[in-house]
């Protein structure tokens, strides 16, 4: 495990999952808040069209243009969700499954077209699908330090109107700002971070770095700017010891490892945080109960001291 | 007669998920049926470790535990104070990750192709194919979905009242006595059921997709609970029999092709529909600026 300080390669990696983790636990504590916790579980699989036809396109297997292409495909699919929640009576939830499945269906079928055309082996296509965060070199990790910041710099810029449209988009509306903007810009960049992050712990995994830590976060405070930092803190956390435990270790991969750890802090959370807690929740109730006990041992004793009273003075 | 029998299968998963989608619609849990598709890995891994055979039965077996593990771990989650979408992700995401864990520390044992476990191929369907005394009795997977589809439609119509008010108003069913927590595991079993039945032979994207797009193009066309049922069951079969021969003409994925011609079905319905279409609300819109104009 020393080697994590001595090994370049693995510093690499360290501090790209810990950039990754903080860049989509800050996007996902507004994700969170506005209901759309599942939002990149649906941009990593709506992404799947967009890379088979950037490789399409340009037949060449690389990471930047399957990123674009990948973006390109998120976005429209950020579009067709506010578009169907938007024009129809159709819900969040609905609309992103429709998106979701739509999306990697059609993915599939172009993967199929790639399988059976002259274009070749598509095993490149399924290593990016599935991250690979073990292989991440300096180049990706400049990539990421890049989008990290610009993530981190567009949302505390844009504080006050994400934090408006998270809680009261009626109010956001009233004041005069564009509300439909402001929520396609948010997804965008959540679309950025969820693409960010398929290359590194791949389809599935990505949307628990955006989910996880923003709802372990909420369990410590109900400050928006606090829950952002905490959650951020928690992404790079769990980035982090993942990358840890994976250097021991020949062969676990590190994206399952980042996930199950801040699966571990949102347990601790559940259990520990204050006053939403579970212990905090029983312990209030047995404080309760006790009072209450108490309250009413006092009152009954009024009341036999009135009674007694009452009677001492008729007698 | 293969072409048949992959139809038949598409139609009978169809037929499951479309009934089951219409009240997860409802009840605003669209992404329940995607999130346990996922959460079964570890199931089938731990299966396929403790049995050491690559006999369906065991995978099915654990798929299904874990599958309603992941409903019951949902909804405590959700009862602690949890989102339900944030609990559905929570959940969903850490068993995958848990089963991906699995895989690697066993690489060397097991043997299994991970694409094919959770990306089932529905063209293989007619070859894996159920035999009792020397008889074909036809594809395993017909029988299997047949079996969860009778039991989906015999819970269905004998509790529908109960289901409907559940999805609709949960706070008034409590108050008339129905156990709604008791109606909400069994649907969200038979979700888990229909799920676990169907991605081993025709691929998760399959479930997903018929358990959310044809119930939410029903939405689209009916404001009845019975019609909005029906008009699932008929798009879902629409999507199944047009996807194979769109397959088939393109020689693309047969799963693939079935998402995607109920995808196109779901924006007709989305622009057209008489009562909720885009260009019918627009329209309106314009008579009746036109008409205070006037």
């Amino acid at each position: 495990m020393l080697n994590l300080f001595t090994d370049p390669n693995l510093q690499w990696i360290l501090l790209g999952s810990i950039l990754l983790g903080i860049s989509t636990g800050v996007i996902g504590t507004f994700a969170y808040l506005r209901k759309q916790s599942l939002i990149g579980d649906t941009l990593a699989h709506a992404a799947l069209p967009g890379i088979c036809i950037a490789f399409m396109l340009t037949e060449v297997k690389s990471v930047g243009l399957f990123m674009i292409g990948a973006i390109v495909a998120g976005m429209i699919a950020t579009v067709g969700i506010s578009w169907i929640t938007r024009f129809s009576r159709i819900k969040q939830d609905a609309a992103m499954g429709i998106v979701l499945s739509v999306f990697f269906g059609l993915g599939i079928v172009l993967l199929t077209q790639i399988q059976h055309s002259s274009y070749g082996n598509q095993s490149g296509l399924d290593k990016f699908l599935f991250g690979q965060a073990a292989s991440m070199t300096s180049k990706d990790v400049y990539t990421m330090t890049s989008v990290a910041i610009v993530l981190i710099v567009v949302c505390a810029l844009l504080f006050k109107e994400f934090k408006l449209i998270s809680f009261d988009p009626g109010y956001a509306r009233g004041l005069g700002f564009s509300v439909a903007t402001l929520e396609q810009l948010l997804l965008w960049l959540v679309t950025i971070a969820v693409v960010v992050g398929i290359q590194a712990v791949g389809v599935v995994l990505v949307a628990a770095l955006l989910i996880t830590p923003a709802v372990s976060a909420r369990y410590w405070t109900d400050r928006l700017g606090v829950m952002t930092v905490l959650s951020g803190l928690f992404g790079a956390l769990s980035g982090a010891i993942g990358t840890w435990v994976s250097a021991g270790t020949a062969q676990l991969p590190t994206g399952p490892l980042s996930v199950l750890t801040a699966t571990a802090v949102f347990v601790g959370s559940v259990l520990f945080g204050p006053r939403r807690g579970v212990i905090a929740k029983l312990l209030r109730r047995s404080s309760a109960k006790r009072e209450w006990a108490a309250e009413n041992a006092k009152q009954a004793g009024a009341r036999v001291n009135a009674s007694a009273k009452e009677r001492g003075v008729s007698a | 007669m293969s072409g048949f029998w992959i139809m038949l299968t598409g139609a009978l998963v169809a037929a499951c998920c479309g009934i089951l989608g219409c009240f997860l619609i409802l009840r605003r849990m669209a992404l329940v049926g995607d999130a346990i598709s996922h959460s079964v890995l570890p199931g089938i891994v731990i299966a396929f470790l403790v049995s050491g055979s690559r006999d369906s039965f065991f995978m099915l077996f654990g798929a299904a535990i874990i599958g309603f593990l992941t409903v019951f771990l949902i909804q405590m989650f959700q009862q602690s104070g949890v989102q339900s979408d944030a609990s559905i992700g929570v959940v969903f995401t850490s068993l995958f990750a848990a089963g991906v864990l699995l895989v690697s520390l066993n690489a060397q044992h097991v043997d299994l192709d991970l694409d094919c476990v959770l990306y089932g191929e529905i063209a293989y369907v007619q070859w894996n194919s159920l035999t009792i005394g020397g008889v074909d009795l036809g594809p395993k997977a017909v029988w299997l979905l047949g079996i969860t589809l009778f039991i989906i439609v015999a819970l269905i119509t004998l509790f529908y009242k109960q289901f409907k008010l559940c999805a609709f108003d949960p706070a008034l069913a409590a108050a008339i006595g129905i156990p709604v927590a008791l109606f909400h595991y069994v649907l969200m079993g038979l979700v888990s059921m229909a799920t676990v039945s169907s991605f081993e032979s025709v691929g998760a994207i399959l479930v997903v997709g018929l358990l959310i797009v044809p119930p939410a193009t029903a939405y689209l066309l009916t404001d009845r609970l019975g019609t909005m049922i029906g008009l699932s069951l008929v798009i879902g079969v629409i999507s199944s029999v047009a996807g194979y021969y769109v397959a088939a003409a393109l020689d693309a994925s047969i799963a693939g092709c079935m998402v995607c011609v109920a995808g196109v079905l779901f924006v007709l319905a989305f622009l057209f529909s008489p009562s909720h279409g885009f260009v019918v609300r627009k329209l309106r819109q314009r008579v009746s600026t036109a008409r205070e104009a006037y």
